[in-house]
Parts: structure tokens; C-alpha cells; sequence
């Protein structure tokens, strides 16, 4: 069977490189799923929860900011942030999503539209960690 | 006597020196491995944002970007990165000497300088210049949201209209013995940056949003590298600067104890040849 090259960098570090059966990400219109043989496609990444399948089971990154270049079986994720289900702490995620809720109601402009973007980035780690072992729907 | 013991006290301090440059020195080494390690690991993403940029520049219609705009005028801003701290050669001088033959080619009433490390802080700030910008005590932790701090604010004033060029000044990474102070244009983004290869993109892609939209949100994205790469090559040519400053500093200290030993060894032959001399003209006035 076909399968695609699964590659996530971000400017610090590569996070993934892997061979995997299907891809699901956060793309601009949606999330969408890439099976081997897409059609080349270059979308923005949204900030959301990146799932590969590999030999029948699903696993999870969360990923922020960036965008995917899909082309020849390979999907290229360029990402601000990423990290595996397993390296994310839900402790400091779940700290970091009150702190900017409660933040949220005195800010405005600039400062709200950062702590917007925090919280998104805190639910989708939390929401990565609670997908460990299931399946994406 | 006394002339050995001096000696021999100015060889203990001189070997406390040494210990001290040479435990910097494998300090350093360690660090600059870590450093080059980071440059690695960034590179993949700088690639091939750099080769998404060029498809997309020759399909949309880059001129119509804000950040590709030049505009007439002399208002330059220029960012200096250096150290933090000094003992590490003439990594700060050359820095600094760079930064500053460029700062008086500008015309001074319009020039505004953002410091990120202390000692270029330090430097210019003695001499008067309009320092705008401070991003002090950083070079330690060095991560990428820094850098993203620093693009947001340098394209915020550019955007603005604040500002009509901005340069940056860092010390680009050329091997561990090698350091070179470079000023690089940051805004406008240079269009022969985006310039791809003559024979075009190899796919034909589907984009999501359109590539006019898509070229618009990565275009500060690039900034952000440019950025975060100038600062890494920085950190990493700092650490080589400080290897080899302190392993040359080790090499004196050694040579040094050398010769201070033979000196010692000669004063104490000295000081016991005159003893003797001493002792046998005293027991030959005796008999």
C-alpha cells in the first residue's frame, strides 16, 4: 500500500519524520485528510490538532501557525509551534488556558487578540492530550 | 629569598587564571556545539519556507506587499546584535567597528538604533546615538518567540511608516575559528530573495487561500527567520570567540608559568649560591 512521508518542522527544531498511512490537519478552509496520491496543495496551517495514522492507530500533535505543502506523497508541515501528545504538559496547558481566560476579560486590541491566540494554542494542546490512544472523531 | 617567594605567588595566581580560562574555554565548546545544533535544526524550515516563498512570488504579485515597498527616504534603523557579555575576543570590537562605520555612512538626524545584547547597548549609548529599541540580557536563551518579538515590532515600525529601510549588524557564523561581522538589509524585504530558479516551480500547486493571500501571511514569517537565523549565527560565533579567546589565553598562562618557574628556579640558585658563598668565606676567615 501507498503511504506518505510525514515531515513537521518548526523553526526550532523537526518534531516528526515518519511514514504514515493518512494525515489529518488543520488546514485553512477546515480540517482535511490526506491519503497517499493528493493532489499538490499549499494551504496555511490553523492552530489545531495535527492526527497521522500509522498501522491502524492514530496519534496526535498539536500544532500552531504555518502551513502545509502536500505534493509527491509527502506532507511538509511548517509550524510556529508543535509538539507530540506526549511531550505536552496539561498541567502548564490547562494553567495557561485559565490564566488567559481570566486575562481575556480586562484586555483589549493587541492584548486581546495575543491572549486570543494563547488560548487557542492552550485548548488545542489539552484537547491533543485527551485524544492519546483514540480515534480523531 | 624573598624574590622566589614572590615569584612562586605570582605563579599560583597565574595558575588560578589558567584553570579559570580553561574551564571557560570547555564551557564554550559545549555551548557552541549546542548553538550549532539549534543552527541545524532551524535550517529545514528556513529552506523551505524560502523555496514556498519564490513559488508563490512568481505567482502572485509581490510589489503590491507592504513589506517589499521601498519607500524615499534616509530613516534608517539599524539592529545591532552583539554579546552580552565580553571576554570573547574581538567578537564585540568587530561587531561594533562594522556597526559603526555603517551608522555614520547614515544620515545621523534620522538614525535610530535597537540594541539586542549589552555590549552594543553599552557602546552606542556612550556615544550619544538615538537607541530605540533594548532587547538586553537575551543572548543566553535565545528561542524563537525572541525573534518573533523583535520582527513584530521592527515591521510595526515599518508598516507605520516610521522608518523607511531597517539593517541588521551580526556576527555571521563561518566555523569554530572564523567569525564575520556582517549588515544585512531586513526591510524592505530584498526581492532577489525571493527570486527563485529560471526554470520555475516543479508543481502545480491547489492553493488554499489564493497565493496573493497565502504570500501575504508568510511574507513576515520570513522576517521572523531572518531574524531568528541572525541571532542564532550570533550566538554561535559568540561561543567560538570565547573558545578560542580562552584557549589562546590558556596557551599564555602556560607559557607564561614556564617562564616565571625558570625565573624562580634562577632567583633561588641564587639566593643558595650566595648562602654557600656565605658559609665558606665565613669559615675561611675563622681558619
Amino acid at each position: 500500500m501507498a503511504t506518505l512521508e510525514l515531515e513537521v518542522v518548526t523553526p526550532e527544531r523537526r518534531v516528526l519524520l515518519e511514514t504514515v498511512d493518512e494525515v489529518i490537519l488543520p488546514g485553512e478552509e477546515g480540517y482535511l485528510g490526506v491519503l497517499p496520491g493528493h493532489a499538490p496543495l499549499l494551504t496555511s496551517l490553523e492552530t489545531g490538532i495535527v492526527a497521522y495514522k500509522q498501522g491502524g492507530q492514530f496519534h496526535y500533535l498539536a500544532a500552531s501557525g504555518g502551513f502545509v505543502e502536500i505534493a509527491k506523497n509527502r506532507v511538509n508541515i511548517l509550524a510556529e509551534t508543535s509538539e507530540r501528545a506526549e511531550e505536552i504538559d496539561s498541567d502548564r496547558a490547562q494553567r495557561s488556558k485559565d490564566h488567559a481566560e481570566k486575562a481575556m476579560d480586562s484586555a483589549s486590541g493587541d492584548e486581546l487578540e495575543e491572549l486570543r491566540i494563547r488560548l487557542i494554542r492552550a485548548v488545542a494542546r489539552l484537547d491533543v492530550k485527551s485524544k492519546i490512544g483514540k480515534s480523531p472523531f | 629569598m624573598s624574590k622566589a617567594r614572590d615569584i612562586k605567588r605570582r605563579i599560583r595566581s597565574v595558575k588560578n587564571t589558567m584553570q579559570l580560562t580553561k574551564a571557560m574555554k570547555m564551557v564554550s565548546a559545549a555551548k557552541l556545539r549546542r548553538a550549532q545544533d539549534r543552527m541545524l535544526a532551524a535550517r529545514p524550515y528556513a529552506q523551505q519556507m524560502e523555496k514556498v516563498l519564490q513559488s508563490l512570488a512568481s505567482r502572485a504579485t509581490p510589489e503590491d506587499h507592504p513589506l517589499l515597498k521601498r519607500a524615499e527616504g534616509d530613516r534608517v534603523e539599524l539592529i545591532v546584535v552583539s554579546g552580552d557579555r565580553g571576554l570573547c575576543g574581538a567578537f564585540n570590537t568587530n561587531i561594533l567597528r562594522q556597526a559603526s562605520n555603517f551608522a555614520a555612512e547614515q544620515n545621523q538626524n534620522e538614525l535610530t538604533i535597537s540594541c539586542v545584547g549589552r555590549k552594543g547597548h553599552e557602546h552606542f549609548k556612550r556615544r550619544g546615538f538615538h537607541i530605540r529599541g533594548e532587547w538586553l540580557n537575551v543572548m543566553r536563551n535565545v528561542d524563537f518567540a525572541l525573534a518573533a518579538e523583535i520582527s513584530q515590532d521592527m515591521m510595526k515600525r515599518f508598516l507605520d511608516g516610521d522608518v523607511d529601510k531597517i539593517y541588521v549588524a551580526y556576527n555571521e557564523f563561518k566555523s569554530a575559528s572564523t567569525q564575520n561581522p556582517v549588515v544585512q538589509q531586513l526591510l524592505p524585504i530584498a526581492s532577489d530573495d525571493l527570486a527563485g530558479e529560471e526554470d520555475g516551480p516543479s508543481e502545480e500547486y491547489i492553493y488554499e487561500p489564493s497565493p496573493a493571500a497565502l504570500f501575504k501571511t508568510l511574507l513576515p514569517k520570513h522576517v521572523q527567520i531572518l531574524i531568528f537565523r541572525a541571532l542564532l549565527e550570533s550566538v554561535a560565533a559568540e561561543h567560538a570567540a570565547r573558545m578560542t579567546a580562552m584557549d589562546a589565553a590558556t596557551n599564555n598562562a602556560g607559557e607564561l608559568i614556564e617562564s616565571l618557574t625558570l625565573t624562580m628556579n634562577r632567583a633561588r640558585q641564587a639566593a643558595i649560591t650566595t648562602e654557600i658563598i656565605e658559609v665558606v668565606s665565613g669559615a675561611q676567615a675563622l681558619g
